[in-house]
């Protein structure tokens, strides 16, 4: 078994804390997993993207090649579309329904959507709405780990563990937050 | 033993810490910085172990971080010293000389290229540093060799009593993987200074008799690399042999499937082709003559520039065909990735998913909302309105991004420090209104030197310094100094005192900033506009820490 995925995002989103979630349960799956992601001048409110490669077996390098992703899974909608070329025929894209508009020439909204709409499999998630429904604006990275979960050949009881250890620092209102998040948007992508 | 997820940086850091390191130093760059964070994690028992009584700090700069690790392997002890590509040019001068030192302590020199550079200047690879000063060097290819690889350069250091290089790329620095680290550390050296006076003066005398040591030393170099269990020979047809070194390995093994698929349709036999590994350097000569006897052509892929491939037409017979970087079998610039590799096996495209319906527009890096460079590049642009003869020269960090719309202030923008140098050098050549911008830890990185030319020589330059407080652009480490301490430094190297003039960099003062910026424009000697604001990102970082702080008590 072998499942590539890309994450995709504007610099500040929890892109990477998304794709650490994502990759310990993986873990504790006892896959092998690389995870690879870019620091630096990206993050400053520029498209961010990262890799996560999951497998039973040995994983030679730590970049997804051109059509080999599973699944593009992206925080934002028009880079939901930035990073196509990595996906396979059969791959999907699982992505946020809201945008960020920070730059001038952003297309409209509606177009964005329709266009993720018309690719042959697509799964878009009302992150920012069913994060904020969960108590905490910022736990729309675990609404689209909740809609992910669907699909990654990881263990649901595994990604609940992996949250749990990734940001069981933060207090029990966030905690309870980000798994309500989770659990709301897995329930909501499966209609 | 025990498995913990890392990151590239990370398992260099704790490799370094099992191998009793004691003094580690560094500036940070991008993407050696988790380096450093992790060790300086380690000293103040944030979660790793080892670090009791470990040094572990940043430094004003690249080189004085490579002395500093010089003096403490002078004194014994082992030293890890990190940075970022361009760095090393900084850190260059003690860098060479200290191939021709009796090193003592283990030395090893950590150094992050980024091909790509997806958040750097240029794409330089480390490696040809490495071969220029003579020392060997290890190129880890996941982050299992990255952790076992430090304390082989430690220990082969000290046996060899040269420096060694530790080089590694974007794409493993940044990347995670499960990591298999032994429990115990090794017990640090002992501190005691070296005895061997002439081995660490270098006198042209001394120097001349250390370099031909060193000339003698390359033949335990070469049968070090020779034997190295990193550089791996497997036998295999010879149609294409096929050298690969670094990440290139991990993308060529990536396509071998597929290759052997592709060799089986074309009637050869479906079996790996002969090849060579190469992650010691220098690169072993013997063993690729081997892979090449008989060989029908070979096939080098290597990450960054063509090193290896240069040197093989030193090596082989003229009669083989070469091909990599040099003859566009591959990209010379930007980095390896699966599918240039797989394109220079000479096998087709995957098929991808359709191309994004929609025109996609790019989305480039930008200041954060409400930064305070903004304000102070809005302030630069007004005053400098209307004039004839002005020129911005830039420096390196966050403010960088100033250089695009919508502000697309500075003119030019090079290496650390540059922006005030260059504002000397336009003045002299006689633009009327030379303006450097460049931010508070670049300013202590390497603008004091060119500060004291502009005074030394009464230039008219105006040197605006963006003080955040921090250094932003690496993820908020501890500037090397406090900002209180800028205006006395610039006063101290013989700035006129109402010439350095602190300004904050808001809205509500803009017109205010404008008119002192336009009021040292035209004054005819060197000024200093200390624009100051704490980064954003900083006093987030700093309001959380407070609570956390608060908390605990």
């Amino acid at each position: 078994m072998k499942y590539d995925i890309v994450l995709a995002g504007v610099g500040g989103q929890g892109v990477l804390s998304l794709a650490a979630i994502l990759a310990r349960a993986a873990m504790i799956d006892g896959l092998q997993v690389r995870q690879s992601e870019v620091h630096g001048m990206a993050q400053r409110g520029g498209a961010v993207s990262a890799h996560l490669r999951i497998s039973d077996g040995k994983i030679a390098g730590d970049l997804v090649g051109s059509g080999c992703a599973d699944m593009i899974l992206a925080m934002e909608v028009l880079e939901s579309l930035r990073y196509l070329s990595f996906l396979k025929p059969e791959g999907i894209v699982v992505s946020a329904a809201e945008s960020v508009v920070n730059i001038p020439d952003y297309p409209e909204a509606e177009k964005v959507l329709g266009a993720v709409r018309s690719l042959p499999r697509s799964l878009i998630v009302d992150a920012a709405a069913i994060a904020k429904e969960a108590g905490s604006p910022r736990a729309v990275n675990m609404a689209l780990a909740g809609a992910a979960s669907l699909l990654v050949p990881i263990k649901i009881e595994s990604l609940e563990r992996g949250m749990d250890e990734l940001f069981g620092g933060k207090g029990a209102d966030v905690a309870a937050a980000n798994r309500r998040a989770f659990e709301l948007a897995r329930e909501r992508s499966r209609k | 033993m025990q498995e913990l997820v890392l990151l590239g940086d990370e398992a260099i850091a704790l490799g370094a810490l099992h191998a009793g390191l004691s003094a580690a130093y560094g500036y940070p760059g991008t993407p050696s910085t988790e380096i450093m964070e992790y060790l300086i994690a380690s000293r103040e028992r944030r979660g790793i172990e080892g670090g009791e009584g470990l040094v572990a700090s940043w430094c004003a700069n690249e080189k004085t971080a490579y002395e500093a690790a010089l003096g403490a392997s002078f004194a014994g002890k082992r030293a890890i010293v990190t940075m970022k590509h361009v760095g090393l040019n900084v850190a260059a001068d003690p860098f060479v000389n200290s191939a021709l030192l009796a090193i003592k302590g283990g030395l090893v020199l950590a150094v992050a290229d980024d091909p790509g550079m997806h958040s750097s200047q240029d794409e330089q690879d480390s490696r040809f540093y490495a071969d220029f000063a003579m020392v060997p060097c290890l190129e880890p290819r996941s982050q299992q060799e990255a952790y076992e690889m430090a304390a082989e350069a430690f220990d082969l250091s000290e046996r060899l009593s040269v420096p060694v290089v530790l080089r590694l790329v974007t794409r493993l620095a940044h990347a995670r993987a499960a990591v298999r680290v032994g429990s115990a550390a090794r017990p640090r050296n002992p501190v005691g200074k070296s005895a061997d006076k002439p081995g660490w003066t270098l006198l042209p005398a001394y120097a001349r008799k250390r370099y031909d040591m060193l000339c003698a030393k390359q033949a335990d170099i070469a049968a070090w690399s020779g034997s190295s269990s990193h550089n791996v020979s497997t036998p295999g047809p010879k149609r294409r042999v096929v050298i690969t070194a670094g990440l290139g390995g991990n993308y060529y093994e990536e396509n071998l499937a597929d290759y052997l698929a592709a060799e089986a349709e074309a009637g050869r036999p479906a079996e790996p082709p002969a090849r060579l590994h190469v992650g010691a350097y220098p690169a072993p000569a013997d063993a690729i003559r081997k892979l090449c006897e008989g060989a029908g052509s070979l096939l080098v892929i290597e990450e960054g520039q063509p090193l290896l491939e240069k040197k093989l037409r030193g090596i082989l017979d003229p009669g083989i065909a070469i091909s990599g970087k040099l003859d566009g079998a591959l990209p010379m610039t930007g980095e390896l990735n699966p599918d240039n590799v797989r394109a220079a096996l000479g096998l087709r495209p995957r098929p991808t998913a359709a191309a994004s319906p929609i025109a996609l527009p790019g989305r480039p890096p930008q200041l954060c909302q409400g930064c305070p460079h903004a304000d102070s590049y809005q302030a630069i642009k007004e005053a400098a309105r209307g004039l004839d003869s002005v020129s911005v020269t830039a420096d390196i960090g966050c403010y960088a991004l100033g250089a695009l719309p919508p502000f697309s202030v500075p003119d030019a923008l090079v290496c650390m420090g540059a922006s005030l140098s260059m504002a000397g050098g336009a003045a002299d050549a006689g633009i009327k209104y030379p303006i450097g911008v460049i931010g508070d830890s670049t300013f202590l990185h390497s603008g004091i030197a060119p500060l004291i030319d502009a005074v030394a020589g009464r230039k008219p330059i105006t040197a605006i310094i963006l003080d955040n407080s921090i250094v932003a652009m690496t993820g908020c480490q501890q500037t090397i100094l406090p900002s209180e301490r800028l205006r006395e430094i610039c006063i101290g190297v013989g700035v006129e005192s109402e010439h350095v003039v602190v300004i904050e960099a808001t809205k509500i003062k803009a017109a205010e900033n404008v008119a002192v910026i336009r009021r040292e424009l035209e004054y005819r000697g060197p000024s200093v506009i200390i624009s100051r604001r704490e980064c954003l990102e900083a006093f987030r970082l700093r309001k959380k820490k407070e609570k956390a702080e608060g908390g605990r008590e």
